[in-house]
């Protein structure tokens, strides 16, 4: 399958994922990604999987629990209302240690929101969303093709980690119709899950799904454990995409289908002479410090952080600058999307004023 | 010597935490016995509660999950899904099941989810140190309820196998309690059929067993037995509610 096809994001996104081998798929219909669960519903009992449409999405991402335990590929999707309740069934995911997938097809909030396209669940899945010490790995794809290879890439991320990994997307992505090749993704190297409750055929001692740990010092202990695993991450799993950097003045950054839309005013502001160029995050936690802590202070002189949010991933830009260089805002949101004008007069006014 | 009592084999070889006259650890036995007799320990996967039997995961040699408060069904239905040749059972408290968790138990069973459910109906927070629960009685005296239980303010108990009787997708609801060496054989037979069934892929089977919480209700285990079959066999009469052939 390496000749291009014509699909839209949702429904490449449910393809990647049975292709990566997701023999199960639980979920709770919610506007904008019903698509996912509609592909998965018609294909996955041809295809020798299963769709079971929960009571709740509650309900949906404990199936995801005990599916995961059990050691198959699993994954969930929602948009954001959903993802909110599935937030205690992700915090015992991440405290039992088990890899699946998450989808947050992201739109407006807070409470009910809105149905068009946000990117303000930033905070939600970088910094926690549900309790305890504990990460998700958030791949943020910008593209039809990339949203296709990175599904495929989170489930041997889940697995190599053992850990959950949210694909975050939004409705536009979501929607829109790209050529795709599914073809284009190397599978990596997977660990045996010889942690899987599979029944013991009395052949070994018991395994035990669990996040409790009753005395303290076991906790930390675990806990700590767990972070030289993020620290690793950390260090390998970091992913960016530079665009024009070499030579720029006014650094934009934004994620998923808002750096489409930086992009395309990048490269009006190129052709009206002004030296900017653009990074791209496609991990979101780990969040790509590197790309923003290795810029050249002397040349760089304004970095403009662009989001679909009152500023969420901005936070880390700074963070991971340290106040070397500074750092401005544009951002709409309520599932307002910005447009490239909006953006190239920001960058036009940064420029003149550098 | 014949040796005519022993610790079932797929009852872990450890002291559990269960207080004196609890009924957990005599069901605990029960479930063991009958995942010996079926021979089916190393093809099980438990789901243990949050609750008392929160550590039920440690006592069964069986592999075992924990679960969420009152997810275990859904947790269950996940394993099966994955795994529908082996046998999968849960093991909750009427908090877990039928308060927090009645969305995830209704479903289940309403889906005939083909697992095992054994539910300990002691009539309340066990673990939480004697909370009322959604099958707490008429008047019955809580940390929650000190004046007790009032139809103005709590409203009525839960009757969970009624409820569940309804459903197209329960093979059996059966209620039955630990008050007897009778009583307590009968609730071996109804767990027997609750697996069986399974093995049957008949549907969701459900136990509901009458149980004591000594502890919380401020009584010696004696005293408890006794409460149990003054107060909450009239309120939950035992018998088969749906037995689906
Ligand atoms: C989400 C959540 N809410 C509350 C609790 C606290 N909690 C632990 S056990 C329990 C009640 C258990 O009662 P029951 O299910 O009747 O079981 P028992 O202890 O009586 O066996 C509660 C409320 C929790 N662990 N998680
Ligand atoms: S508190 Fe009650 S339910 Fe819990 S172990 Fe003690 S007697 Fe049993």
């Amino acid at each position: 399958m390496s000749e291009k096809v014509l699909m839209k994001g949702n429904e490449a996104l449910a393809e990647a994922a049975i292709q990566a081998g997701c023999k199960h798929f639980f979920g709770y219909p919610i506007t904008p990604q019903t698509e996912v669960a509609a592909y998965m519903a018609k294909q996955m009992p041809k295809r020798d999987g299963t769709f079971l449409q929960a009571e709740s999405e509650v309900a949906a991402i404990n199936m995801v629990y005990g599916a995961a335990g059990a050691g198959a590929r699993v994954m969930t999707s929602s948009s954001s209302p959903g993802i909110s309740l599935k937030q205690e069934g992700i915090s015992y995911i991440a405290g039992a240690d088990l890899p699946c997938v998450i989808v947050n097809i992201v739109r407006g909030g807070p409470g009910l929101g809105g149905i068009q396209p946000a990117q303000s669940d930033y905070f939600q899945a970088t910094k926690g969303g549900g309790h305890g010490d504990y990460h998700l790995v958030v791949f943020a794809p910008s593209s039809v093709q990339e949203l296709v290879n990175l599904t495929k890439e989170a489930f041997d991320v889940a697995d190599i980690y053992r850990m959950p990994v949210m694909i975050m997307g939004d409705g536009m992505l979501g929607q829109m119709m790209e050529p795709v090749e599914f073809g284009a993704y190397t599978p990596r190297e997977i660990p045996e899950k010889t942690w899987a409750t599979t029944g013991t055929e009395m052949k070994r001692k018991h395994n035990v799904v669990n996040s409790l740990y009753i005395t303290a010092s076991d906790l930390e202990e675990l806990i700590l454990e767990r972070q030289k695993r993020y620290d690793v991450i950390e260090e390998k799993e970091a992913r960016f995409e530079a665009y024009k950097t070499e030579d720029a003045e006014i650094i934009v950054t934004a994620y998923g289908i808002t750096a489409r839309i930086a992009q395309t005013a990048v490269n009006k502001a190129r052709e009206q002479g002004i030296k900017v160029g653009m990074i791209r995050p496609i991990t979101l936690w780990p969040f790509p410090k590197k790309a923003f802590a290795e810029l050249d202070t002397n040349k760089v002189k304004n970095v403009l952080c662009v989001e679909m949010s009152m500023g969420q991933m901005v936070e880390d830009v700074r963070l991971s600058l340290d106040c070397k260089i500074p750092v401005d805002f544009f951002g709409r949101t309520g599932g307002v999307v910005p447009t490239p004008d909006e953006v190239l007069t920001k960058i036009k006014a940064l420029y003149e004023g550098r | 010597m014949e040796q005519v009592f022993k610790r079932p084999h797929a009852l872990v070889d450890v002291s559990e935490h269960y207080c004196p006259g609890c009924g957990h650890g005599i069901v605990h036995r029960l479930v063991a016995e009958v995942l010996d007799e079926l021979d089916i320990e190393g093809k099980t996967i438990g789901v243990a509660p949050v609750g008392c039997a929160v550590f039920a995961y440690n006592y069964f040699e069986c592999d075992m999950q924990e679960a969420a408060h009152g997810r275990a069904p859904a947790v269950a239905t996940g394993i099966k899904r994955v795994h529908p040749d082996k046998v999968v059972f849960t093991y909750q408290g009427d908090g877990d099941l039928a308060a927090i968790g009645t969305a995830e138990t209704v479903h289940a069973a309403a889906r005939g989810e083909n697992i095992t459910v054994i539910f300990i109906n002691n009539a309340i927070y066990g673990m939480t140190g004697g909370q009322m629960a959604p099958t707490s009685l008429m008047g019955q005296v809580t940390q929650t309820t000190p004046y007790g239980r009032t139809e103005q303010n709590q409203g009525f108990p839960i009757h969970v196998c009624e409820m569940l009787s309804t459903l197209d997708g329960v093979a059996l609801a059966q209620r039955t309690t630990i008050n007897s060496v009778k009583a307590i054989k009968e609730t071996k037979a109804a767990i027997k059929k609750a697996f069986q069934n399974q093995i049957d892929k008949k549907g969701f089977s459900i136990v509901e067993v009458v149980s004591t919480c000594p502890t919380n209700w401020g009584k010696t285990p004696v005293e408890a037995m006794k409460w149990l079959e003054e107060n909450m066999l009239p309120v939950y009469p035992l018998g088969v509610y749906k037995d689906k052939e």
